[in-house]
C-alpha cells in the first residue's frame, strides 16, 4: 500500500509524459493516492510503535543498503497530508497553455517524491526521494511562472541546492560518526544505535549544526529565508501549493525524523541558537510581512513565519511540543496551500494581487472570500481549525522547557514571544483580509465571477481537513505520540533512570548526576541543579 | 447523575449554524427558522438545567497526551453557570426573535443568523467551561463571532476597520491571557479549575509571581470587556447591526470577561495587589467612559459608552473581592442594557437608519411602546429606586463604601454623570419637537420587535427585587450602610438628571462643547501614533533590511562574489536548467560515492 501511494503519482507522471491526457490522468492519480492514504490512515494499528507496512529491497547487503518503506504516526501524518495538497493542487491546475503534460507530471513528481521521502525508512532513499522532488519544483517556476520568474527559479535553485549539500554533508557525516559495526542505512537501525549512545557528545553537535543549516534553507529559517517569498510569489498557484505545504515541510520532518531521535546532545547543544533563529522567524519576518503591499508576497512571507513556531516545537524536544509541531505542520500545509490556491484564483480573475488595487469583493466572490477567511482564521491561530491545537501544544511544551519560579529563562521568553507573534499574524491576515475582500469595491470588479462550481470540491476537502482535525486533534495526537514516545524513551534508555516521559525531565535528570562529565551546558537547565 | 443535557445546551446552536452554513445560505426564512429553534432548545435545556440539582455531564479529552497534558472538554455545572446559561439563552433567545424584524429585508440574512447561533455556541461554551484551555478556545470563539457579526455589513469600510479594531484589540489582550494561562498552568501543574483552587494556598510563598499571573489573566478579561487602556474597540462596534450590540457587545460577550474573573477568582483573589489593579481599572473606565458619553451625539455610542461605564463598575466589584456584587450587577445590566439597544434599534429602524440624536426628538409620541420600554431600561441604568439598575449598584458603591473610599468617591461621580448623559439622551431623543423629516414620518416598530422589548422591560424593572433576582444570585450582604449609601446615590441621581433637564430642554444643538470628551480623550489619536511609530515603522525598517540588506546584499552578493560558491555558480549559469540539474544529480552520486562506500 505505502509502495502505492509513492509510486501512483510517479507512474501517473510517466504516463503523462509518454502522452496521456494530462488532467484526466493526474487527477485520477491523486484520487488513488489519497484514497489509499485513507485506506492506511484507517488500518493504522496505533497499539503497534514501530513501522508498519513495510516492505524492503535490498540493494547492497554490506553496506546495509536497501529500499525499504513503511509507516508510523509521524510519516502517515505527512503522507495524509501530501496526498491532500496534492489532489487540491492537481485539482486547481485548470488549463495550461504550454507544455500542458509537462506542468502537471512535474507536479506529480513533486508529490511523488514527497511521499517517497516521508515513507522511506532508509537514509539514502529518503534524500534521493526530496532531490527528485526538487528539480520539478525548480522547472515549474522557471517555466510557468509569473513576474521576474527566471531570476527567482535561479535563486531558489541555487538557494536550496546548497542547503541540500549541506544536508548531504550532514547526513554522510552522521553516517561516519557511528562505530564501524553500527552503521546503516536503516533508520531504525540507526535510532537503536543512537539509543544506546553510540554517538559521541561531539559528533552529534557539528551534526546537527550540518543538519539544521541544510535542513533550516530548506525550510526557510530566517536567515535563510529570502528565497521563499519571491519564489512563491513567481511560482504558478499549484506549485506554491505543492512546495509550501509540502515539500518545504521535508526539512520539518527530517529534524524530527533524524535530529531529535538521533542527536539529543546537539538538539540540546543548538537549542538556544535555534531559538534565537526561530525568534527571528516569528518576530522579524512578521513584521516583514505587516509592511508588504500584495496578497502574494503577503502568503509568502507569513508561511516563512509560521516556520518558527514548528521551529520552537522542535527546538524544546518535548513530546507536548514535538506533538504540537507535527499536528502544526499538517495544519499549516492544509491552510496555506487553500491561501496559495485562492490567490491564484484571484491573480487568474482580477489580473493583480496589489491590496490597493484590490477591495470588496467579497460581494462579487461569497464563496472564495468565505473559504479565504477560513484559511486566514486557520493561519491565525483560531480554536476550531487544526493551526490552534499545534500552535497551543507547542507554547505549553516550550513553556514547560526548564521551568523555574523565579525567573523566566530562555524558552519562557521565546514562548511569550511566541505569543506576541500571533497577535502580529492577526495583524497582517486580518489587514490582508480586509483590503481584498471587505469595504468598498473598486468599480473594475464588478464582473468579476465567483469561484467555479467544480473548485469549490478541493476547498471544501482541504477546509473540512482543518475542522476535523480542529475539533478532534486527538487523533492526530495519538497517531503522532506514540513515535515520539519511543524516540525520546530511546534517548534515555541508556540512563539509570528511565520514569521520564518529556525530554525535558530527562535533562534535568541528567544534569542532576554529578558524575556526568557529558551534561549539557545550556543556560536554561539549571533548574534542578539548585533544587 | 450524568446528563446530555448540557450537551444539547451547548451543540444545538452550533448544529444550527453548520446546518445553515452549508445548507441553506439561499433560504433566507428557513436560515432564521433554524437558527431560532436552536436558541430555543438551549433556552429549554438550560431551564431544565437550573431546576435540577446534582446534574453532571460527561466530558471528553480533546487532547491528551498521557501524562503530560491533558485538556478535557468538560462542564463546570454550578450556581454561577446556571444562571449565566438560563440569562445568555434567554436574552439570546429575545434578540433571535428581535433579528427577525430587524433584519427582515437584509440580503446576508442566512449569514447573519448562522453567526449569532455560531456566537451563542461559543458563548455558551465560555459558560460551562472547566477547564482554562476550554475556555480559552470559546473565548477566541466569540472573539471570532464578534468579528464576523460587526462586520456583517463588510462592503462599508467603517464596519470593516471597526471588525478588525475589535478581534486585534481583543487579541492583544488574550496575549497576556495566554501567558497567565501558562504561569498557573506550570505553577499549578492543572489547567482544570476545580484542581487549580485547592492548590493556589501552596503558592503563597511566591507573592510576586501570583499578582503578574493573576494580572496577566486578567488582561484577557480586559480586552474581552473592553476595559481602560483595550476599550477603544467597543464604541466603534456600533457598526454593527443593533440587535448584535445589545447581546453581543452589551449583554453577554463584554460581560464575559467579568464572567471569567468570578469564574476564577481563586486566582484573582490570591493576590491583594491584583485585586486593587482590577478595581482601580474598573473605577477609570467607569468615570471615563461616563464622562466621554455626556458629549456624544450617536445613540448607539452614547450606549456603548454607557456599556463601558458599567463594566467598569463590575470590575470595581470584582476587585473589591466580591464576586456577588459583580455578578448581580452583570444579571440586572444584562436585561436593561439588551433592552435599551433593542430600543435604540426601534428607533434607528423607524427612522431609517438615522442614529444622530439631533435629528430625532419628540418620538414618544410617535412611538408609544419603544419609548415607555426605552424608559423603563433608561431608569435602571441610571439607578433609579425601584428599578433593577439601582439593587446592583446601590450593592457596588456600598461595598465600595465599605471597603476602599476613593473607588466609592470615583463610583458616586460615575453616578452622577450617568443620569446627566442618559436622562440628556432621553430628552434629546423622545421629548421637545421633532428635528427632522424622518423623524416627522416615523411610526411604531411591528410586534415581532416590540414583543421582546416588552419582556426584557418587565425584567429590567422588576430585576432587581430579590423575590425574583434571589433564585439566581447569592445576594451581596450590606452591613450597616443601608441608609446613607442609597442616600447619597439618589441624590447624585436626582442632580445629574435635574441638570441634564435644565440644560437640554427644547434645545436643538448642543450647549456645552468640550473638545477632550467628544474626542474620547484622543485615545484612537494616540493609538494611532504609537502604532505608526513603532510597530508600522519597525516593519518598514524590517522589510526593507530584507530586501535590500540580507536578500540583494548578503544573499545576491555573496552569490555574485568571487569566492568558492561564486565560481560554482558562474561555472553552472553557461548552461540552462537540464544542464544544472543534471551536473546536480551526478554530484550528489559523486559525493555519495567517495565520501561513503570508499571510506
Amino acid at each position: 500500500m505505502v509502495l502505492f501511494i509513492i509510486f501512483c503519482p510517479i507512474i501517473a507522471a510517466i504516463l503523462i509524459m509518454a502522452g496521456a491526457p494530462a488532467r484526466k490522468t493526474a487527477l485520477v492519480a491523486s484520487v488513488l493516492a489519497f484514497a489509499a492514504a485513507l485506506f492506511l490512515l484507517a488500518f493504522f494499528d496505533q497499539s503497534q510503535r514501530d513501522f508498519q507496512h513495510v516492505t524492503s529491497f535490498t540493494i547492497s547487503p554490506d553496506w546495509h543498503l536497501s529500499f525499504t518503506t513503511g509507516i508510523d504516526g509521524l510519516s502517515l501524518v505527512m503522507i495524509l497530508l501530501a496526498t491532500i495538497v496534492t489532489l487540491a493542487a492537481v485539482w486547481f491546475t485548470g488549463t495550461i497553455e504550454k507544455y500542458e503534460n509537462a506542468f502537471y507530471a512535474c507536479l506529480l513528481f513533486i508529490s511523488g517524491g514527497a511521499i517517497g521521502a516521508f515513507a522511506s525508512i532508509d537514509l539514502f532513499f529518503f534524500y534521493a526521494f526530496h532531490e527528485l522532488a526538487l528539480i520539478p519544483t525548480f522547472l515549474l517556476i522557471g517555466i510557468w511562472g509569473s513576474g521576474n520568474r527566471v531570476a527567482a527559479a535561479w535563486k531558489i535553485t541555487i538557494y536550496l541546492a546548497i542547503g541540500s549539500f549541506i544536508l548531504l554533508l550532514g547526513l554522510i557525516l552522521l553516517y561516519q560518526s557511528f562505530p564501524l559495526a553500527a552503521r546503516s542505512f536503516d533508520i531504525r537501525a540507526l535510532t537503536a544505535a543512537a539509543g544506546l549512545g553510540q554517538i559521541s557528545a561531539d559528533a552529534q553537535r557539528h551534526v546537527y549544526l550540518l543538519l539544521l543549516i541544510g535542513f533550516g534553507i530548506l525550510i526557510s529559517l530566517f536567515p535563510f529565508h529570502t528565497w521563499a517569498p519571491e519564489a512563491y510569489a513567481s511560482a504558478p498557484a499549484p506549485a506554491a501549493m505543492l512546495h509550501s505545504g509540502v515539500l518545504k515541510k521535508f526539512g520539518l520532518y527530517g529534524l524530527l525524523r533524524l535530529a531529535i531521535p538521533l542527536l539529543p546532545e546537539g538538539t540540546h547543544h543548538w537549542a538556544n541558537l535555534l531559538v534565537v533563529l526561530l525568534l527571528g522567524n516569528i518576530i522579524y519576518i512578521g513584521l516583514v510581512t505587516i509592511a508588504q503591499k500584495r496578497l502574494d508576497w503577503m502568503l509568502g512571507y507569513s508561511s516563512v513565519m509560521h516556520m518558527g513556531y514548528i521551529f520552537l516545537g522542535i527546538a524544546s524536544a518535548t513530546v507536548l511540543s514535538t506533538t504540537g509541531a507535527v499536528v502544526l505542520i499538517f495544519a499549516h500545509g492544509l491552510s496555506i496551500a487553500l491561501l496559495f490556491a485562492l490567490a491564484g484564483e484571484l491573480r487568474k480573475k482580477t489580473g493583480t494581487l496589489v491590496f490597493d488595487e484590490l477591495g470588496g469583493l467579497g460581494k462579487v466572490m461569497p464563496f472564495a472570500s468565505l473559504a479565504f477567511g477560513f484559511g486566514v482564521f486557520a493561519a491565525i491561530g483560531l480554536p476550531g481549525l487544526a493551526n490552534f491545537a499545534g500552535e497551543i501544544m507547542i507554547f505549553f511544551g516550550a513553556f514547560k522547557n526548564g521551568w523555574e519560579m523565579a525567573h523566566f529563562h530562555i524558552f519562557q521568553i521565546a514562548t511569550v514571544l511566541a505569543l506576541w507573534g500571533v497577535v502580529i499574524s492577526t495583524v497582517y491576515m486580518l489587514r490582508a483580509y480586509r483590503k481584498t475582500f471587505m469595504g468598498t469595491m473598486n468599480e473594475r470588479w464588478k464582473e468579476v465571477g465567483d469561484l467555479r462550481p467544480a473548485l469549490r470540491v478541493p476547498v471544501v476537502l482541504v477546509v473540512g481537513g482543518l475542522l476535523c482535525y480542529g475539533f478532534f486533534p486527538q487523533s492526530l495526537v495519538q497517531m503522532v505520540t506514540s513515535t515520539f514516545q519511543t524516540y525520546l524513551s530511546a534517548n534515555s534508555s541508556h540512563l539509570a533512570d528511565e520514569q521520564s516521559c518529556s525530554h525535558g525531565a530527562v535533562r534535568r535528570l541528567r544534569f542532576m548526576g554529578p558524575a556526568d562529565g557529558n551534561a549539557p551546558q545550556g543556560r536554561s537547565y539549571k533548574v534542578a541543579n539548585k533544587r | 447523575m450524568n446528563s446530555v443535557l448540557p450537551w444539547v445546551v451547548l451543540l444545538a446552536p452550533l448544529v444550527s449554524a453548520a446546518v445553515i452554513t452549508l445548507f441553506t445560505l439561499r433560504w433566507k426564512a428557513v436560515s432564521s427558522v433554524i437558527s431560532i429553534a436552536a436558541v430555543l432548545v438551549s433556552f429549554t435545556c438550560s431551564s431544565l438545567i437550573f431546576t435540577q440539582s446534582g446534574i453532571a455531564a460527561a466530558e471528553f479529552a480533546w487532547i491528551d497526551i498521557s501524562g503530560t497534558f491533558k485538556v478535557p472538554l468538560g462542564f463546570t455545572l454550578d450556581q454561577l453557570s446556571k444562571t449565566m446559561l438560563v440569562l445568555v439563552s434567554g436574552v439570546g433567545a429575545t434578540i433571535h426573535i428581535y433579528s427577525l424584524g430587524y433584519m427582515r429585508d437584509d440580503e446576508g440574512k442566512s449569514r447573519y443568523f448562522a453567526a449569532l447561533s455560531l456566537f451563542m455556541f461559543a458563548m455558551l461554551g465560555i459558560v460551562l467551561a472547566n477547564n482554562f484551555v476550554m475556555l480559552f478556545i470559546f473565548w477566541e470563539l466569540v472573539g471570532f463571532t464578534s468579528y464576523v457579526l460587526i462586520g456583517h455589513w463588510f462592503y462599508r469600510d467603517a464596519a470593516a476597520d471597526a471588525g478588525n479594531k475589535a478581534f486585534i484589540t481583543t487579541r492583544v489582550g488574550d496575549f497576556g491571557f495566554m501567558i497567565g494561562i501558562l504561569m498557573v498552568w506550570m505553577a499549578t501543574g492543572s489547567i482544570v479549575f476545580s484542581e487549580i483552587a485547592p492548590r493556589m494556598p501552596s503558592l503563597a510563598s511566591h507573592p510576586a509571581f501570583v499578582t503578574i499571573a493573576a494580572l496577566l489573566i486578567f488582561c484577557g478579561a480586559v480586552g474581552k470587556s473592553a476595559q481602560f487602556p483595550l476599550h477603544v474597540w467597543l464604541p466603534d462596534a456600533m457598526e454593527g447591526p443593533t440587535p448584535i450590540s445589545a447581546l453581543i457587545h452589551a449583554a453577554t460577550m463584554v460581560a464575559a470577561g467579568v464572567y471569567m474573573l468570578v469564574r476564577v477568582a481563586f486566582v484573582i483573589q490570591a493576590s491583594q495587589t491584583a485585586l486593587l489593579v482590577v478595581a482601580w481599572i474598573g473605577a477609570i473606565t467607569a468615570a471615563m467612559a461616563a464622562l466621554i458619553a455626556t458629549q456624544q451625539n450617536d445613540i448607539k455610542r452614547i450606549l456603548a459608552y454607557s456599556t463601558l461605564s458599567q463594566l467598569g463598575y463590575m470590575m470595581m466589584a470584582v476587585g473589591l473581592a466580591s464576586n456577588d456584587a459583580a455578578m448581580f450587577h452583570l444579571f440586572t445590566h444584562a436585561f436593561f442594557k439588551a433592552l435599551l439597544f433593542l430600543g435604540a434599534g426601534s428607533v434607528i429602524v423607524m427612522l431609517h437608519h438615522e442614529q444622530d440624536i439631533w435629528k430625532m426628538g419628540g418620538l414618544s409620541r410617535k412611538l408609544p411602546i419603544t419609548f415607555v420600554t426605552f424608559a423603563v431600561g433608561a431608569l435602571a441604568l441610571i439607578g433609579c429606586p425601584p428599578f433593577s439598575g439601582f439593587f446592583s449598584k446601590d450593592a457596588i458603591l456600598a461595598i465600595a463604601y465599605e471597603r476602599n473610599t476613593p473607588i466609592f468617591i470615583v463610583g458616586l461621580f460615575t453616578a452622577f454623570l450617568t443620569a446627566f448623559y442618559v436622562v440628556r439622551l432621553l430628552v434629546i431623543v423622545f421629548f421637545g419637537d421633532t428635528r427632522s423629516e424622518v423623524a416627522r414620518l416615523s411610526k411604531e416598530s411591528p410586534v415581532v420587535m416590540t414583543g421582546p422589548l416588552i419582556v426584557l422591560a418587565i425584567l429590567a424593572a422588576l430585576g432587581g427585587f430579590g423575590f425574583f433576582a434571589r433564585n439566581f444570585l447569592t445576594f451581596p450582604i450590606e452591613k450597616g450602610v443601608a441608609f446613607f449609601v442609597p442616600a447619597l446615590a439618589f441624590a447624585a441621581l436626582v442632580v445629574g438628571s435635574g441638570l441634564a433637564i435644565a440644560i437640554y430642554r427644547n434645545r436643538t444643538g448642543e450647549p456645552i462643547d468640550v473638545e477632550v470628551l467628544r474626542h474620547k480623550f484622543y485615545f484612537d489619536e494616540i493609538y494611532a501614533w504609537l502604532i505608526n511609530w513603532t510597530q508600522e515603522l519597525f516593519a518598514r525598517i524590517s522589510a526593507f533590511f530584507d530586501r535590500w540588506i540580507i536578500d540583494t546584499a548578503a544573499v545576491d552578493g555573496s552569490s555574485r562574489g568571487t569566492w568558492g560558491i561564486g565560481a560554482l555558480l558562474r561555472l553552472i549559469q553557461v548552461g540552462n536548467l537540464q544542464a544544472y540539474v543534471f551536473l546536480f544529480g551526478l554530484g550528489v552520486v559523486a559525493l555519495i560515492y567517495f565520501a561513503v562506500f570508499r571510506s
